[in-house]
């Protein structure tokens, strides 16, 4: 059953790391072509690299380890992943149904332990109930607001005989994701647009998950307004578009903050209105009117109080704006943001970092050839494969100095050849912050 | 503004269930008064009575993290609905002379509390009302007779009267 759910849900890449309590179902795996197993060195490494295939590639990754240590070396990658919205399901291998509470060899209540930072984990306690489990599990993980999904399979469960049945179709009455535009809302926002001398774009997460970057950057042409991103936003339009000031917030630059302060309206999209990006918020975007459009409706106003909230997915919202949005005049406002960026450039990396790579700076014993400036990183990168992604996420230089000239969509496909594996883009672009932080898993790059 | 609110969930009657919606005002530093749980007329599904003080913001963000979770089949708001709304409370006083017995049963009546036992020194009553009684009740019985008293509360359970609001 685990493997034909596997294959049913498409899955092609497995990030897994055997133990007692999961070797079933690594068993079952042996001769399955279709699937290929990366095995890294540890299980944050795992859960990390399966995070960076997910990133990178739109689709659900998958991780597969053993109970206890195996189950608890992922609870970093699981809060990552999950903050970030990105889709993982991650299968942990869990003591027999009958000694669970016994303190068991290996056992931990990893369900417990993720409850709060994931948004689904289960345990399967009936074996006829797995089909429907896993179905459950990806559907989750990659409807809505994506996140991560923890199915805790205990050894009995895994070992029992049963229905190889896949179910091709999930119900979850307490979990219907809204996806479509309020069209009222809709209309408010754009008599709001209307009215607006400063308009501005803050992009967010949402766009890049939503694959909605093209619709936008013609949005934002249509409608003549500058955009700026969150990190997680960054590469919604092209960041060497003219009308891409920047990032906002703590990390972000002298234009797109001044920018916010600014604006008049402030139309959002795909963002939660994190403190690394609001600062103080009594002060953030003080003279505009909010709009915000996410598929999240716990987003909405949670952190900053929102004018007009549109709970919708990006891409259906930005569809919809194509269609009603106003061609502004804005050639003044822009012509201003323009100077701010232009008296306040963001510092460009050093040409000679490459030279420095023996350095203090980059420090991982063993690896420092490997290492290089987080802005060479991707400039090579780029020159590679002709565009990057944030693949490797929180990695604050790559965040300022990183160009996204093209849409992140292409990245794995022209990635993997240069890389030969995805975890390689991991391994290759975390480090890139110039901390070794899972110095085991270079070791599992390829080519 | 800051005051009382209530809350019915529909939930799934699920292991974990519980733990996840406790963990949920623990987790985000929500107020939680009282919660109570139980089955309903469909196994699969429970029904939680959630009585909590926050002020407007901190609700509407409280009503929408109980409706993202995939556990929770129904948020729905009580706080100015017309329900029906009663707690199970028992007390009991120790050390009761006569005199405190005869001023125990004039202290039920208006409260239309119980006597259910009556030991050699000790009293035990009980109390189905609307929290907020039970509250005066119980500061009534406080101020006469400190320190002699053991408290158990049940949290309130609570439905929508026949007639809507």
């Amino acid at each position: 059953m685990f493997v034909q759910a596997l294959l049913a849900e498409g899955v092609d890449t497995l990030f897994a790391y055997p133990g007692g309590q999961a070797i079933d179902l690594f068993d079952a795996l042996y001769g399955v072509e279709q699937i290929r197993v990366v095995l890294p060195r540890h299980e944050q490494g795992l859960i990390h690299a399966a995070d960076g295939y997910a990133r990178a590639t739109g689709r659900v990754g998958v991780c597969l380890v053993t109970s206890g240590p195996g189950a608890t070396n992922l609870v970093t990658g699981i809060a990552t992943a999950n903050y970030d919205s990105v889709p993982l399901v991650c299968f942990t291998g869990q003591v027999p149904t009958v000694l669970i509470g016994n303190d068991a060899f290996q056992e931990v209540d990893i369900v417990g332990i993720t409850r709060s930072i994931c948004k689904y984990a289960v345990t399967v306690r009936r074996r006829e109930n797995l089909g429907a489990v896993i179905k459950k599990a990806f559907y989750i993980a990659r409807s809505g607001k994506p996140g991560v999904v923890v199915v805790d399979l205990p050894k009995d469960i895994q070992r029992a005989p049963g229905s190889a049945d896949y179910p091709a179709q999930v119900d979850i009455r307490g979990y219907k994701p809204n996806t479509e535009v309020h069209m009222g809302q809709l209309k408010k926002a754009m008599e709001c647009l209307k009215q607006a001398k400063r308009p501005l774009f803050l992009l967010g997460g949402g766009v890049n998950i939503a694959r909605a970057n093209k619709k936008m950057t013609v949005l934002a042409e249509k409608t003549g307004i500058p955009v700026v991103t969150t990190i997680m936003g960054k590469g919604a339009i092209p960041t060497d578009h003219p009308l891409y000031v920047g990032n906002l917030g703590i990390h972000g630059s002298y234009a797109a903050n001044t920018a916010v302060s600014a604006c008049d309206v402030l139309f959002s999209i795909g963002v939660r209105f994190n403190d690394r990006i609001t600062g103080k918020v009594s002060e953030f975007a003080p003279n505009a009117s909010i709009i915000h459009i996410d598929i999240d409706p716990a987003s909405i106003s949670r952190n900053i109080a929102v004018d007009i909230p549109i709970v919708a997915d990006a891409k259906n919202a930005i569809r919809a704006l194509l269609d009603r949005a106003p061609t502004l005049d804005l050639t003044d406002w822009r012509a201003e943001i323009v100077r701010w960026k232009a008296g306040h450039p963001l510092p460009t990396p050093p040409r000679d970092l490459r030279r420095r790579r023996h350095s203090n700076e980059h420090s991982g014993a063993g690896h420092r050839s490997r290492l290089r400036a987080p802005g060479h990183h991707l400039h090579s990168e780029q020159r590679l494969s002709g565009q990057c992604a944030p693949v490797a996420g929180a990695v604050l230089r790559k965040a300022l100095f990183g160009h996204l000239p093209a849409l992140p969509q292409g990245l794995s496909v022209r990635l993997q050849p240069s890389l030969g594996a995805l975890p390689g883009v991991h391994a290759r672009l975390h480090p890139s912050g110039g901390r070794l932080r899972r110095e085991g898993d270079p070791g599992t790059v390829r080519g | 503004m800051t005051k009382k609110r209530w809350l019915s969930l529909f939930v799934e009657n699920e292991i974990g269930t519980l733990a996840r919606i406790a963990g949920l005002f623990s987790g985000k530093s929500y107020n939680l008064n009282s919660l109570t749980v139980g089955t309903t007329e469909d196994p699969t599904v429970s029904r939680m009575t959630i009585g909590l003080t926050s002020d407007d913001r901190t609700f509407e963000q409280i009503k929408k993290q109980l409706n993202r979770s995939v556990e929770v089949i129904r948020v729905v708001d009580f706080t100015d609905a017309a329900i029906h709304s009663e707690e199970l409370m028992f007390v009991k006083i120790r050390g009761c002379s006569e005199n405190d017995r005869a001023e125990i049963e004039r202290l039920c009546l208006p409260f239309a509390a119980k006597i259910l036992e009556s030991g050699a020194d000790t009293v035990l009553l009980e109390s189905v009302q609307a929290e907020s009684r039970n509250n005066d009740w119980i500061a009534l019985l406080q101020r006469c007779f400190p320190g002699r008293l053991e408290i158990v509360r049940g949290g309130s359970v609570a439905i929508e009267t026949i007639g809507g609001a």
